[in-house]
């Protein structure tokens, strides 16, 4: 489906740099010039959020405090209260995105992204068990998201297997599975005690509160890790849509880059959940509205790895402030947002015949 | 053939309803079942069969019966076989409303409930409908949209209960589906809406099954489409939401029970609709009977089990043959 969308976009004028040494990079001049607007976006949505809060900060002052030539008090607010969970935002954000944007695209499907096909609940499931029944600290909790995404990951992979992933068969049977997961939450949450089903109801939705540098630095050095493995496979992937014989053809090794990659984004996904919650959608919109943006065909990694950055931090943004005294956890924000999306993409899909 | 069926079906149906009087986390003997039923010495066993398990098998026949019809009606509806109301977000439209009564206007009674929970579900499911692609629907459109649907309600749902921990300390309990709080008082609000849409169901058995044929051939047979349509639709909200106000949203039932069915009927709706009716509450109460026997003296609720059952028997059908060429 999506191999004939790529199919259908017009040539686009594509610039190739090359050096004396006989080495030649491709630069999409627009996709390029999205993702440093992008940028520029998300880390002036940072430094907005970290100025607001019951301590508003000017931005130059944020700017100021960031360089080290702040007041000592705001030292205290920006460095260890505000910053961490930002960071944290912009790197779940990003992790999203990209592990969105692999599943999009090794699915061939704009829906086959890890938060419809079930993966949020599976790692509800294991975050819940460990605030239920083990009354675990943050750690368990964060393990058994991981924990609980990965097996889920895998189990609607297998199930949806039967001679090959078909796209829409991936998409329905993570709906079922999910059903099910979402009936072990519920099962959980009356379980507890009414202290347990607040902190559970609050991680489910997703939310940054109160994260600070211990859970920055293991996304860090996930991101770090992931993020440049991902992008170097971004040309293969895009050969991948074109189905799997073009791709061999082409001299793809088609398995392992697939295996690569969905690991990859099984991970991603799974650590970027642990750290913040099931924050919904944003795995489903971000890679959606980069292409768009970018007029590219392809996965465009890059630009959907900013723009989920930019999104969540948007969404934290209006969570925090626009509900007056009242601060809500960004998964309602992204929820109800991604939901309506999730509904307009479906009308679009309609009306261009592609469903 | 098919009249042998029901009666065996009628048969199961009062075996299930025996067991959801008997068992449970005190086991009671069937002589004292019977004795119960019709003299209330008020104590005992006695008071159990009276005020506990009897309301809870009436509630479980009465809701079974009307989300098993939903699914039926739906399905012809739709001409789609995971047609389903829990799946198409009817349910978690009905909840969303129900939340917001709690929470915002302080609803507590159920009679104020059940209003909220028909506007809920009504508005729902002519927005999945339509978005869905009303007639032109196929099944990936139709479950996309519930899917979406569902996952922007339970965002707004989640957000109210966290606002309000006295809403979701009354939530948690109704949000899972549950039969355990069934009284008199409830069956009794429930029933008469659950009865108009059984009635209304059973009466769009011929109309349904001219539709199966396809609009041009329904219409040159003398059926009128957007009637039955419209009689349709009011049919399912009246089914779901009665049935989502009185135990919470409980998935599945409606999916499976026509399928099962209809390998027994073949497609004409003049017996589907019979047997759905029939058949429904034996997997709703056999489903509430296991729960309350796998973690005695504790209990799992009826949604969590139908939901346990309900998710395979929905992947196998979308692993099918016929399914895969979506």
């Amino acid at each position: 489906m999506m191999a004939v969308r790529v199919m259908a976009v017009r040539v686009k004028a594509v610039k190739a740099i090359r050096t004396p040494g006989g080495l030649s990079v491709r630069v999409d001049p627009r996709a390029a010039a999205v993702v440093l607007l992008l940028a520029a976006a998300v880390l002036a949505a940072g430094v907005v959020l970290i100025g607001s809060g019951d301590f508003p900060i000017s931005p130059g002052e944020v700017i100021a405090t960031l360089l080290g030539n702040g007041a000592p008090a705001q030292e205290f607010i920006v460095k260890d209260l505000r910053l961490p969970r930002v960071l944290v935002g912009l790197l779940v954000g990003a992790s999203l995105a990209l592990s969105g944007a692999i599943f999009q695209s090794i699915s061939r499907n704009p829906l086959g992204s890890p938060d419809v096909i079930g993966f949020g609940q599976g790692a509800t499931v294991g975050a819940l068990s460990a605030i239920v029944l083990f009354d675990g600290g943050a750690v368990a909790v964060a393990g058994g998201a991981v924990v609980g995404g990965v097996v889920t990951g895998v189990a609607v992979y297998l199930l949806a297997w039967k001679r090959g992933v078909h796209g829409y068969r991936l998409v329905l049977v993570g709906i079922g599975v999910a059903a099910m997961l979402t009936a072990a939450n519920h099962y959980l949450l009356t379980r507890a005690s009414l202290v347990d089903a607040g902190r559970a109801t609050l991680w489910m939705t997703g939310s940054l509160d109160g994260r600070d540098w211990a859970q920055v630095w293991p996304l860090l050095g996930m991101c770090a890790v992931l993020v440049p493995l991902v992008l170097m496979y971004g040309r293969p992937l895009r050969m991948l849509e074109m189905g799997d014989d073009a791709a061999y053809a082409l001299g793809v090794p088609v398995e392992r880059t697939r295996m690569v990659l969905m690991g990859s984004g099984v991970v991603l996904v799974a650590v970027a959940t642990a750290a913040a919650g099931p924050i919904a959608f944003v795995a489903l919109s971000a890679p959606q509205l980069a292409r768009r943006v970018t007029r590219s065909p392809g996965p465009n990694l890059a630009a959907a790895a900013v723009m989920g950055a930019a999104l969540l931090l948007i969404a934290d943004w209006v969570a925090t402030t626009a509900f007056g005294e009242r601060q809500l956890p960004v998964g309602v924000v992204s929820g109800v947002l991604g939901g309506c999306y999730l509904l307009w993409l479906l009308v679009t899909e309609r009306k261009a015949g592609r469903i | 053939m098919r009249a042998t069926g029901l009666l065996v079906s009628v048969g199961l149906l009062l075996l299930v309803c025996v067991a959801s009087i008997a068992v449970g986390a005190k086991s009671i003997p069937l002589s004292d079942v019977w004795h119960g039923m019709f003299h209330n010495a008020g104590a005992g066993n006695d008071v159990i069969v009276h005020d506990v398990r009897v309301p809870r098998t009436l509630l479980g026949l009465i809701v079974g019966a009307a989300l098993g019809l939903a699914g039926a009606v739906m399905q012809a509806l739709t001409r789609n076989p995971l047609a389903e109301p829990g799946l198409l977000g009817v349910n978690a439209g009905a909840s969303a409303a129900v939340v917001s009564a709690i929470s915002f206007l302080g609803v507590t009674s159920l009679t104020g409930y059940v209003w909220f929970a028909f506007l809920g579900a009504a508005v729902v499911s002519v927005l999945v409908y339509i978005l869905g692609g009303s007639r032109g629907a196929t099944p990936v459109r139709l479950a996309l949209a519930g899917t979406a649907a569902t996952a922007a309600l339970y965002g707004y749902i989640n957000a109210v209960q966290l606002l309000d921990a006295a809403a979701l300390e009354r939530l948690r309990f109704w949000t899972v589906g549950s039969l355990a709080s069934a009284d008199m008082a409830t069956i009794g609000k429930v029933a008469p809406f659950i009865g108009v849409g059984v009635v209304l169901a059973l009466l769009l058995a011929r109309p349904l099954n001219a539709m199966e044929m396809g609009d041009d051939t329904a219409h040159a047979l003398g059926a009128h489409l957007n009637r039955t349509r419209a009689l349709a639709m009011l049919t399912v909200t009246l089914l779901c939401g009665a049935a989502t106000a009185a135990c919470g949203p409980i998935v599945f039932i409606g999916l499976m029970i026509p399928h099962l069915v209809r390998t027994i009927t073949g497609p004409d709706m003049r017996w589907i609709l019979p047997y759905a009716t029939v058949l429904s509450p034996v997997l709703l109460l056999g489903a509430d009977v296991v729960g309350r026997v796998v973690t005695r003296p504790s209990e799992l609720q009826v949604g969590v089990v139908t939901a346990l059952i309900g998710g395979p028997v929905f992947i196998h059908l979308v692993r099918r043959k016929r399914m895969a060429q979506l």
